[in-house]
């Protein structure tokens, strides 16, 4: 099992992916939308984490990137912001939509819940 | 009746419930408006009919006062005849006795008696006779005196009948104290002398022609002579012989009627004629007001109608101008509403916006921090060396908590605003009720308010407006906290009712609304806080929030106990939303 973790603030998704990797989740972190592409060329992922609002290219757009390198990708969304657009469409598009800041334990069973759908 | 009592005393004659703020401002002013109505039309209706009655009224006094006039002129008229015929009838006899009888016979004092018998009993009133010849000796008499031989030669009338051939003097007393008058006419003798023959005659028989005439309206018919004294007896206080006050008319060949102001009795109509041959002018006085008595009675009939044309003018102008200012008043009270309750949607829809943009924007440093305080919390639990620091720990702890906290609020705020603009979508009332309540918490723990929320299980999410929901019940629990007092208690229950519908009921145990308060509650702009900064609107937009998702609201209240409000809204609101459309085009 293996995540990407795409979020603009560094120190977040840095923190998150340290955190995770002490759980035993192994998750690779980027800060755009160019480094995720980046990282599909080479490796399989079986879940993205995107943040829905970021510079350039937003969560749900790349989204769409993602699924056709590798298609049946599980998507969360995890959000600071939440307009309505995006929590209507973010909810129906992704597994999950979730709100920063998040409780880690129940992003873990977030995550095993989409894992395991 | 109340109705129509409302239709002559609407409330924008008092003022109307006039708010201050900018939404204000361009309100008219209606009692103004009102006034300006009422006086212009009336004005347009009564001058008109002003116009034509003075028109009227002018016209008709004319007539009637010409036909006075005219109707004076005729009975002068007549009276002038029958008098003129009563004289030549006299001086016709004369003329006859100077034919029927020679001059020789005339001064035979036997014949002269008996012409004298035959007159007083042809005519009446005549008191004596006699023949004068051509140098003004009185040659034979026949009367009461002894006037034989008396020469008139040196008199005016002497010379007058010479002159004219015949001469009717003016009335006199002469010796027998008696009003009378003389004819006296002259004849040719063929030989060229003349002589005159002259009778005096008692003017009795005149005055009672006119004392009998019918005249009417006070009326008064008299003879005066050319200097202006009364020749007969004017019917009142004037005696015989008196110069009597109106001037002496003009002379005119035809009968004259005028009006003539008596200092003592007023307006008089006079009319008169010169009687032809004769110095008299008969005069007949009417009293004016008397002969105008019918025109009188018009004028007050024209009056009556005046008025009641104006009363009945003013009545519909009144009625109209107060039906029209008051749609228009009751169009701006509307429209004031539904500005304010745009502008109370926008000032919501701004706030939410403002909290969106604060709570996203403390949401991702908070987010940082919660998975820097987890990182160290990790660290702490995975690797051995910190694991026993109790205190870190705790410290730690903490953070999370105060970070955990912070973001249910932000989460709450987002929550708020994101469903700010929304239509119809699924709802669940508790949970719409808990965040409105979340919104209040603190308000309520510092009053020591016990809110107690009670909803049933068997009501299903439902498709509604979330965000009016949410404005109704923040409305109605900022009211019930506004009527609370500090250890009260808010109730919110909900139930299911008719399958198809769900009844909430928020009650509170406030000071309660009196009974003539309740039913003007949900009227806009009518509110009890108005000192304490309450528009009257709250109540007012709440009702027409639930009408507009398809509920209605009603209340009960007793005061000193508390106010129970009861919302009932359906399950399915898509299809009474599309009804409500269809039955409420006027908004």
């Amino acid at each position: 099992m293996r995540l990407l973790l795409v979020d603009d603030e560094e120190e977040f998704v840095a923190t998150l992916a340290e955190r995770l990797s002490l759980r035993g989740i192994v998750a690779d972190w980027v800060t755009s939308a160019k480094g995720a592409e980046k990282m599909i060329e080479t490796r399989h992922y079986d879940l993205a984490l995107l943040d829905v609002k970021m510079p350039r290219v937003g969560g749900r757009e790349l989204k769409k990137i993602i699924e056709k390198k590798l298609p049946g990708i599980k998507t969360i969304y995890l959000t600071g912001h939440g307009s309505a657009e995006d929590y209507q469409a973010g909810s129906a598009e992704a597994e999950y939509y979730l709100m920063k800041p998040i409780n880690i334990s129940d992003l873990i069973e977030k995550i095993n819940d989409a894992l395991g759908k | 009746m109340n109705k129509l009592l409302k239709l002559f005393s609407p409330n924008f004659l008092w003022g109307g419930k006039q708010g201050k703020g900018p939404l204000y401002r361009h309100m008219f002013n209606y009692s103004r408006l009102w006034r300006s109505a009422v006086m212009l039309t009336a004005l347009s209706a009564i001058l008109p009919l002003l116009a034509i009655t003075w028109f009227d009224y002018n016209v008709t006094q004319k007539a009637v006062e010409s036909e006075t006039l005219s109707r004076t002129s005729r009975t002068v008229s007549n009276t002038k005849r029958t008098i003129s015929s009563f004289l030549a009838e006299r001086k016709s006899a004369l003329d006859f006795i100077v034919h029927d009888n020679l001059y020789e016979e005339l001064i035979d004092p036997v014949r002269l008696s008996v012409i004298l018998e035959s007159l007083r009993k042809s005519f009446g009133g005549i008191s004596d006779i006699g023949v004068i010849d051509a140098s003004g000796q009185q040659i034979a008499y026949i009367g009461p005196y002894l006037l034989e031989g008396k020469n008139y030669s040196g008199q005016d009338w002497f010379k007058e009948v010479v002159e004219r051939g015949i001469y009717i003097s003016d009335v006199f007393l002469g010796f027998r104290n008696e009003p009378h008058l003389v004819i006296a006419i002259s004849y040719e003798l063929p030989a060229g002398s003349f002589y005159i023959l002259r009778t005096s005659i008692d003017t009795d028989r005149l005055n009672e022609q006119l004392l009998n005439l019918e005249l009417g309206a006070q009326g008064n018919a008299f003879i005066i002579n050319s200097k202006g004294v009364l020749q007969t007896p004017a019917r009142h206080h004037k005696k015989v012989f008196e110069k009597i006050v109106i001037p002496v008319p003009e002379y005119s060949s035809k009968t004259e009627a005028f009006q003539y102001n008596d200092p003592d009795e007023g307006s008089q109509i006079l009319g008169y004629a010169y009687i032809p041959d004769t110095p008299f002018i008969l005069m007949i006085v009417k009293n004016k007001n008397e002969m105008m008595k019918s025109w009188h009675k018009t004028r007050f009939e024209i009056l009556i109608f005046l008025s009641i044309g104006i009363l009945i003018v003013m009545v519909g102008v009144i009625g109209f101008a107060t039906f029209f200012v008051n749609n228009i008043y009751i169009a701006d009270q509307r429209r004031i509403k539904i500005l304010h309750q745009v502008e109370y949607s926008n000032k919501l829809s701004s706030i939410g916006r403002l909290a969106a943009g604060v709570a996203h924007e403390i949401n991702n440093p908070l987010a940082i921090i919660n998975e820097k305080s987890g990182l160290i919390k990790d660290i702490f639990q995975f690797t051995d060396i910190y694991a026993k620091d109790e205190k870190l720990i705790g410290l730690v702890d903490a953070i999370h908590n105060s970070v955990a906290r912070c973001g249910t609020i932000t989460k709450q705020l987002l929550s708020f605003a994101r469903h700010m603009d929304f239509s119809f979508q699924p709802v669940d009332l508790k949970k719409v009720i808990r965040e409105v309540i979340g919104f209040l918490g603190k308000e309520a723990e510092y009053r020591n308010i016990k809110t107690s929320i009670n909803i049933s299980q068997d009501i299903p999410e439902f498709k509604s407006d979330r965000g009016k929901l949410q404005q109704v019940f923040l409305n109605l629990f900022n009211n019930a906290f506004a009527a609370l007092s500090d250890g009260g208690n808010l109730d919110i229950s909900a139930i299911r009712i008719r399958n198809d519908r769900i009844r909430i009921t928020v009650a509170d145990t406030g000071c309660g609304i009196p009974e003539k308060d309740l039913k003007k509650i949900f009227e806009p702009f009518f509110s009890t806080r108005t000192t304490v900064g309450g528009t009257g609107l709250g109540l007012s937009i709440t009702y027409s929030l639930i009408q507009e998702i398809g509920g209605t609201l009603e209340v009960t209240s007793t005061v000193d106990v508390g106010t129970r409000f009861i919302i009932t809204l359906p399950l399915n609101a898509k299809m009474i939303k599309e009804k409500n459309n269809a039955l409420t085009p006027r908004g």
